[in-house]
C-alpha cells in the first residue's frame, strides 16, 4: 500500500488544465469549406447513413444525427466538405443542433436550460442509464473519472442511486426492454432535475435506432434539457455539457 | 466457396449422427478444435436454412453443415449433446420461430418478458452439471439486480439466490440492449455496412469492422493490398491494448487500489489518445471497409509513442503484480474449470486462462498474422488471476506485433481497385478475428452487391453463457471482481 502512495506522489498531477487549449482526437463533424456545390449534386445526401445531411438551396447538417463517419466528405466530387477539427457542442434545444450552412449561421445559443433546475449552481450528482448504447458512450463517460479529465475537480460525481441524482445521463436509442426501466429511473429522481441525451443514438437513434426493437432516441420518452452530439461525444464535450447545466465554464 | 468443408443435411433426424464429430464427450481429454462455433438461421423463400459451424484443427478449414427445413418441422435439439448449442437454438427460435425438440432449456432468450423474471428456475438450467439441482429452501433470499445497475455500466439484469454472503445461484437475464443489429445490415452495400459494424460494440469497433470486411471480401472475392492488411493488424492490436489497459484499471478499482485504479485508467487514456493522433478517432473508427482501408495512415511517431507506453505499462504491472492485497482478491476467485469452459463454449482470454490453448490469430491466421511472431499464453488455474495474467501477456504480445508491423510496413495502395460487383447473384462469405474478447465471426450473404443477411457470432455471447458457472458457490464480495475479470461486453452480446 505505501508503495502505491509513493508511486502516486511521484507521478505528480496528471490532470489537464481547464479549459483545454487543444483537444486530442476531437472527432469533429463535416462542414463546408467552400460554397462550390454544383447544381443538382446530392452525393453527400445519398451517402449519409443516418440522413443527417439535406440540401435544399443550402447544405444542412443535423448534428444530432451525424455520426462523423466521413462518408460525405469522401464522396464529395468538388471538395466542398471537410471534417472539422472542432469537437461537437451540446445544445439546449433539439432544433439548435441543426446547422444550416451559408444562409444564416446560427449564433452560439445559450446552453443553460430554462426552468427550476437553474437554482443548481455548484455541485452535481449524475446517474447514468444505458438505454441500448454500443458502449462507446460508456467508454467515454467512464473516461471522465480518469486522472486526465478528473471530473471530481468540478464537484461533479456519479451516483449509483437516482434518489441522489440531479442529472440523468442517458445513452442509446431506448430499446424496448429498457423503456420502462428508464422511465422508472427518471420517476425515482427528485425534482428539479436535468435530463441529458448523450450521443447520437439518444438524440435521434443514429445508426442503431428504430426497427423492431428500439426507438429513435429519448426525445419522446423523457423531457430532455440538454442534447450532447457525437458518436460518441468526446470527454471534453461531456465536461462542457455538464458544466453548462450549472452555468459554469470552469 | 467457404474456407470450410461443407455438407448438406437432408433429414433433420440425422442431425445428431452427422454432427457426432463435434459432440462434447465429458470423459475425453479436452480439445480445442472440432467445436461448435456458431449456429444461425436465414430465410430461404418459405424455408429456413440452419447453418452449424465448427472449428477445424489448427491450420485446417472450418466445417459447415447446412440444413434446410420447413419452419413447421421440428428440429432435434443439440443441447443435450453439445451444451453450448442451447443459447444459439434459443436465439434462432426467438428470431425465426424454429422449434427445437428435446432442448434442455426452452425459455425465451431475446424477447423475454422483462417483468416475468421469477424465482430462478434452476431445474431448467441448461447445464450438464446442475442436473437434479433445485433450490427450495426458506433460508434463501432473492436479490434482483438491474437492469439499471450501479456505476457507469451497461444494462443487464441478474437474480442472485443467496444465503448470507454465499451466492447459491445466479440467473442472468440479458438482451435488454437488443437493437436488432443483424437485421439493420439487410439491404446495405458492404461499404455502408462497415459503418454499422463499427457500432455493434463500440470498444470492439475494429474487430467488428475487420471480421465484417473479411467476410464481404471472401463473399465477392476481393484481394486486399498488403499495406492495408498490415495496417489492419496494427489497428486490431491498438484496440487490444486500450481494452486490456481499461481492464487492469477496473480490476484495481474493484480491489480498492486508488492509485492503481487512476494509473490504469490514465494508461488507457494515453492509449486512446495515441489512437486519435494516428487515426483521428479514439475508437479507431472510420477506416476499415471491405476492400482495404478508406484512407492511408501516417504512422510517423507511433513507434516512439508505443515504446513509451510499453515502458509505463511494464512498470505499472510490475508493481501491481507485487501488491498482495490485489493478488489476494483475484487468486482463486471465480474459477472456471476446463471441462466447463469447453462444454459451455468459453472463448478468448477466458478459455486460454482455463487450459484451452486456442487463438485464431495463430490457428487460423487472417490479414497476414502468420508473418508475425507472438506468444499465445495459456494458463490452467482458470481463476481471475489467470485471466489477468493472460491479458498481461497478450498486452506485451500486442506491443511485439506492432513493432513487427511498423518495421516491415511497405508503401503501397490501401484499397483494391476492384468494385463490389452488383451482378454476381447470391454469394456468401465468412470472416473471423480474434478480438480482445475472443472469437468473433461474421457470416454475410450478398445478393447482387447488397447484404441480404448478416450473422454476428460475438465473443461476449459465448462468455456470458459461461460466466454464471463461476459464480454459483462463491460469495458476494467477489462477484464484482469476478465479473470484471471476464471483461464482457453487453452491447456485443445483445446486438
Amino acid at each position: 500500500m505505501p508503495l502505491w502512495t509513493y508511486r502516486g506522489l511521484k507521478a505528480g498531477v496528471k490532470t489537464t488544465p481547464w479549459p483545454l487549449d487543444e483537444v486530442v482526437g476531437a472527432s469533429g463533424l463535416p462542414e463546408p469549406i467552400t460554397d462550390a456545390c454544383p447544381d443538382g449534386c446530392e452525393q453527400c445526401v445519398t451517402s449519409c447513413p443516418t440522413s443527417a445531411i439535406t440540401h435544399d438551396g443550402a447544405l444542412t447538417l443535423d448534428q444530432g444525427a451525424c455520426v462523423g463517419c466521413n462518408l460525405c466528405v469522401e464522396v464529395c466530387p468538388s471538395g466542398v466538405l471537410k471534417l472539422s477539427s472542432r469537437p461537437t457542442q451540446a445544445a439546449a434545444g433539439r432544433d439548435t443542433l441543426i446547422r444550416r450552412f451559408g444562409v444564416e449561421e446560427a449564433s452560439p445559443t445559450k446552453l443553460r436550460p430554462e426552468g427550476d433546475a437553474r437554482r443548481m449552481r455548484k455541485s452535481l450528482f449524475v446517474r447514468h442509464v444505458d438505454a441500448g448504447s454500443c458502449n462507446g458512450c460508456e467508454s467515454e463517460i467512464g473516461a471522465l473519472d480518469n486522472p486526465y479529465y478528473n471530473l471530481h475537480r468540478f464537484g461533479i460525481f456519479f451516483t449509483p442511486s437516482p434518489r441522489f441524482a440531479d442529472v440523468l445521463l442517458v445513452t442509446g436509442p431506448v430499446t424496448n426492454p429498457m423503456h420502462e426501466p428508464l422511465k422508472a429511473t427518471y420517476e425515482a429522481m427528485p425534482r428539479p432535475n436535468f435530463v441529458v441525451a448523450t450521443g447520437v443514438c439518444a438524440i435521434s437513434g443514429g445508426t442503431n435506432g428504430g426497427g423492431y426493437s428500439a426507438r429513435q432516441g429519448i426525445g419522446d420518452v423523457l423531457p430532455v434539457d440538454l442534447w450532447v452530439p457525437g458518436c460518441p461525444p468526446h470527454p471534453v464535450v461531456l465536461i462542457e455539457a455538464l458544466l453548462a447545466l450549472i452555468g459554469r465554464e470552469r | 466457396m467457404y474456407p470450410s468443408r461443407e455438407m448438406t443435411i437432408d433429414d433433420p433426424a440425422e442431425l445428431a449422427t452427422v454432427l457426432a464429430g463435434i459432440v462434447v464427450d465429458p470423459d475425453a481429454s479436452p480439445r480445442t478444435y472440432h467445436r461448435l462455433q456458431a449456429l444461425w438461421a436465414r430465410q430461404r423463400a418459405d424455408d429456413i436454412e440452419l447453418s452449424y459451424l465448427a472449428s477445424g484443427a489448427s491450420g485446417e478449414p472450418f466445417h459447415l453443415w447446412r440444413l434446410v427445413v420447413n419452419p413447421r418441422v421440428a428440429v432435434p435439439s443439440l443441447s443435450p449433446l453439445i451444451p453450448l448449442a442451447g443459447s444459439y437454438e434459443r436465439e434462432v427460435r426467438d428470431l425465426y420461430g424454429v422449434d427445437f425438440v428435446g432442448a434442455t432449456d426452452n425459455r425465451r432468450l431475446i424477447f423475454h418478458d422483462a417483468s416475468a423474471m421469477q424465482t430462478p428456475s434452476v431445474a431448467q438450467r441448461e447445464s450438464d452439471l446442475s442436473e437434479g439441482f433445485t433450490i427450495k429452501s426458506p433460508d434463501l433470499q432473492l436479490l434482483r439486480f438491474g437492469p439499471v445497475r450501479a456505476d457507469v455500466v451497461e444494462s443487464a439484469r441478474f437474480a442472485f439466490s443467496y444465503a448470507g454472503e454465499g451466492i447459491v445461484h445466479l440467473e442472468t437475464q440479458l438482451f435488454y440492449k437488443h437493437r436488432g443489429m443483424e437485421m439493420r445490415f439487410e439491404g446495405l452495400t458492404p461499404a455502408r455496412g462497415a459503418i454499422l459494424a463499427e457500432r455493434v460494440s463500440g470498444v470492439d469497433s475494429v474487430a467488428h469492422a475487420m471480421a465484417f470486411a473479411l467476410a464481404c471480401e471472401h463473399a465477392v472475392g476481393l484481394e486486399v493490398p498488403e499495406r492495408a492488411r498490415a495496417l489492419r493488424v496494427m489497428l486490431a492490436e491498438l484496440e487490444r491494448i486500450y481494452n486490456h489497459l481499461h481492464y487492469f484499471g477496473l480490476l484495481a478499482k474493484l480491489t480498492t487500489l486508488k492509485v492503481a485504479d487512476a494509473e490504469g485508467h490514465y494508461l488507457e487514456e494515453l492509449a486512446k489518445q495515441t489512437n486519435a493522433s494516428i487515426t483521428g478517432n479514439r475508437f479507431l473508427r472510420g477506416l476499415i471497409v471491405p476492400g482495404g482501408l478508406r484512407r492511408d495512415l501516417d504512422v510517423n511517431g507511433l513507434e516512439v509513442a508505443l515504446a513509451e507506453l510499453e515502458d509505463r505499462v511494464q512498470s505499472y504491472l510490475e508493481v501491481l503484480n507485487k501488491t498482495r492485497s490485489y493478488l489476494d482478491r483475484i487468486e482463486t476467485t471465480g474459477i472456471l474449470e476446463t471441462h466447463v469452459a469447453l462444454a459451455q463454449g468459453a472463448t478468448g482470454p477466458i478459455e486460454r486462462a482455463s487450459g484451452l490453448d486456442r487463438d485464431l490469430r495463430r490457428d487460423h491466421p487472417y490479414s497476414g498474422y502468420e508473418r508475425y511472431h507472438f506468444v499465445v499464453p495459456d494458463a490452467r488455474s482458470g481463476d481471475a488471476r489467470a485471466r489477468a495474467l493472460i491479458r498481461e501477456y497478450e498486452l506485451f504480445a500486442s506491443f511485439a506485433i506492432l513493432r513487427q508491423v511498423l518495421d516491415h510496413l511497405d508503401d503501397g495502395p490501401v484499397h483494391t481497385t476492384r468494385e463490389v460487383p452488383s451482378d454476381q447473384g447470391e454469394t456468401e462469405g465468412l470472416g473471423w478475428v480474434e478480438g480482445t474478447r475472443g472469437t468473433l465471426i461474421y457470416a454475410v450473404y450478398l445478393e447482387n452487391g447488397r447484404l441480404s443477411r448478416v450473422k454476428i457470432k460475438e465473443p461476449s455471447f459465448s462468455n456470458w453463457r459461461v460466466f454464471p458457472y463461476t459464480v454459483d458457490g462463491t460469495n458476494m464480495m467477489d462477484y464484482a471482481i469476478n465479473e470484471a475479470s471476464f471483461g464482457l461486453s453487453l452491447a456485443g452480446n445483445d446486438r
